[in-house]
């Protein structure tokens, strides 16, 4: 089963004074910094097979929750502070940083989150946001690439989707996409490892559920990069797929490998419609 | 002289399990399940610990039962989740043949559920060693052994209303 981990939960528990966190209100509304209102629930696109989508925000618990509603109580901003400076450094043979070429990222990088993982017409793939980053600094500045699930990428990733936050994820899912998009939902149905258990099984069949002391949530990535209480760091959508697959005990695909990008895009767009909120905060 | 007939096994058949498990226990590609998904036979011919049955479905990295299933006679073992049904009466609503073929493979019993099989170790999609994420290895063991899937059968027949 999923390694749930019991050390968290009871240190949550001896924060709480010995009661178990009290589950969130259902209809509690995220709105971050008293200013910027999230859409955590709402109608589900045609492409998934329930009525309603609901942000991973909504299942965790009031105490988690709170850490997401303002900005100086949220742990992932940090990084983003880091990535600023990232941002504004030259780096590599053409002696450039992404602001040489994207200047302000408050301004260029708005509405960017939202889409990814899209269509890049000139290379015929489908790109990631960090495959972006990365061709940016490989092929643009001539600077080694991030690892792919690594601490400076999740970092550039969360100073990206802050640009976006509040705005509806709206990752396209026809056109030259639409093949890897059904690769992306054939793995989502795929029942994997010893424990022959599919991202089905547990987000879609069962969210709502308690599996052990793990609140089941919908498995959406409109959060990503989230900030997780558990390892305290920022974690890529790749690196948690990576979780996942390994607690079914299967042999896991790699961040950044064909299989996740495509179910990266899948994923994405079942959140069609939801805010885009990294960084966001979990447990 | 038991050494001796072990030792016989040995020679005609894989000497490595033919060790480790005893003579009489059958191994996960013969267990032979009824219409209804049920084993009648014991997987090992000695009786099931019921003790040592709630301490492997409490076990993380054995059955972990109650990540799925709530189990009252379990409460002291924190956490019972709730995907599957509360296992409370277990016992008297099914057989101990019964009980056997649902944690051996669930699958037999209950068509495309989401419980895995106990006792099986082939057939799987990029089956992992353990929660390592590496792949298997080529003799992957079952989540539990013979012994254990009986000493679970013990316990859950002691669940009754
Ligand atoms: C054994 C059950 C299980 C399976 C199978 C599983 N997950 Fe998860 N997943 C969890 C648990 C438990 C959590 C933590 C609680 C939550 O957010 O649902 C989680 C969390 C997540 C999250 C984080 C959500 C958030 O808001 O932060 C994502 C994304 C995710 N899973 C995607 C997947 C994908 C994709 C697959 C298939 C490759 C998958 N999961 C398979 C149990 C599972
Ligand atoms: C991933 C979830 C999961 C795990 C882990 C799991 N089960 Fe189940 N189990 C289920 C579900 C769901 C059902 C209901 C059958 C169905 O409709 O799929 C079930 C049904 C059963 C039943 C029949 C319940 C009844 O009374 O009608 C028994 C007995 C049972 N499980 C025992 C076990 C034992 C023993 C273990 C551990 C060795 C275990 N389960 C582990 C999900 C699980």
């Amino acid at each position: 089963m999923a390694k749930l981990n019991i050390t968290t939960a009871v240190a949550t528990l001896a924060l709480l004074g010995g009661t178990l966190g009290a589950s969130a209100d259902e209809n509690a509304k995220l709105v971050i910094n008293g200013d910027i209102e999230m859409v955590t629930r709402t109608k589900a696109p045609d492409h998934v097979p329930f009525d309603e989508i609901r942000s991973g925000w909504t299942f965790r618990t009031e105490e988690t929750q709170v850490l997401q509603m303002d900005d100086f109580d949220n742990p992932g901003m940090i990084f983003v502070d880091q990535a600023i400076d990232n941002w504004n450094t030259v780096e590599g043979s053409e002696g450039k940083s992404c602001a040489s070429c994207h200047q302000d990222a408050e301004s260029s990088m708005q509405g960017v989150r939202a889409v990814y993982p899209k269509w890049n017409e000139t290379a015929g793939e489908v790109r990631t946001l960090a495959m972006q980053v990365n061709d940016c600094r490989e092929n643009q500045m001539g600077a080694k690439p991030y690892k792919y699930d690594g601490g400076d990428m999740a970092a550039m990733e969360a100073l990206i989707s802050v640009q976006s936050r509040g705005m509806p994820v709206n990752v396209a899912i026809d056109g030259p996409v639409s093949e890897t998009w059904e690769q992306g939902k054939e793995i989502y149905y795929t029942r994997y490892g010893q424990l022959e258990l599919s991202c089905a099984n547990c987000h879609e069949d069962n969210y709502d559920n308690m599996i052990r002391a793990d609140h089941l949530s919908q498995g959406q990535i409109n959060g990503f990069p989230t900030y997780r209480l558990k390892n305290a760091k920022l974690n890529t959508a790749h690196a948690r797929f990576k979780g996942c697959v390994r607690d079914t005990r299967a042999e896991t695909f790699s961040a950044g490998s064909p299989e996740f990008v495509a179910l990266e895009l899948y994923v994405a767009s079942r959140g069609n419609g939801l805010s885009v909120e990294g960084p966001s905060v979990r447990n | 002289m038991k050494p001796f007939s072990i030792l016989a096994a040995c020679a005609g058949f894989a000497c490595v399990s033919a060790i480790a498990a005893s003579a009489a226990e059958t191994a996960p590609d013969n267990v032979t399940h009824d219409d209804y998904g049920s084993v009648a036979e014991s997987l090992t011919g000695t009786a099931g610990d019921a003790a040592s049955g709630a301490t492997i479905m409490t076990d993380r990295g054995l059955g972990n039962c109650i990540a799925c299933h709530e189990v009252s006679a379990l409460k002291d073992a924190p956490w019972h989740g709730e995907v599957g049904p509360t296992l409370d009466g277990a016992g008297d609503r099914w057989t101990e043949a019964d009980l056997r073929g649902i944690v051996v493979n669930s699958k037999m019993v209950f068509d495309g559920t989401i419980m895995p099989a106990y006792y099986k170790n082939s057939g799987f999609v990029r089956a992992g060693d353990l929660y390592t994420g590496k792949a298997a290895p080529a003799d992957l063991p079952p989540i539990l052994t013979a012994q254990q899937v009986e000493d679970v059968v013990a316990f859950l027949m002691t669940l009754q209303d």
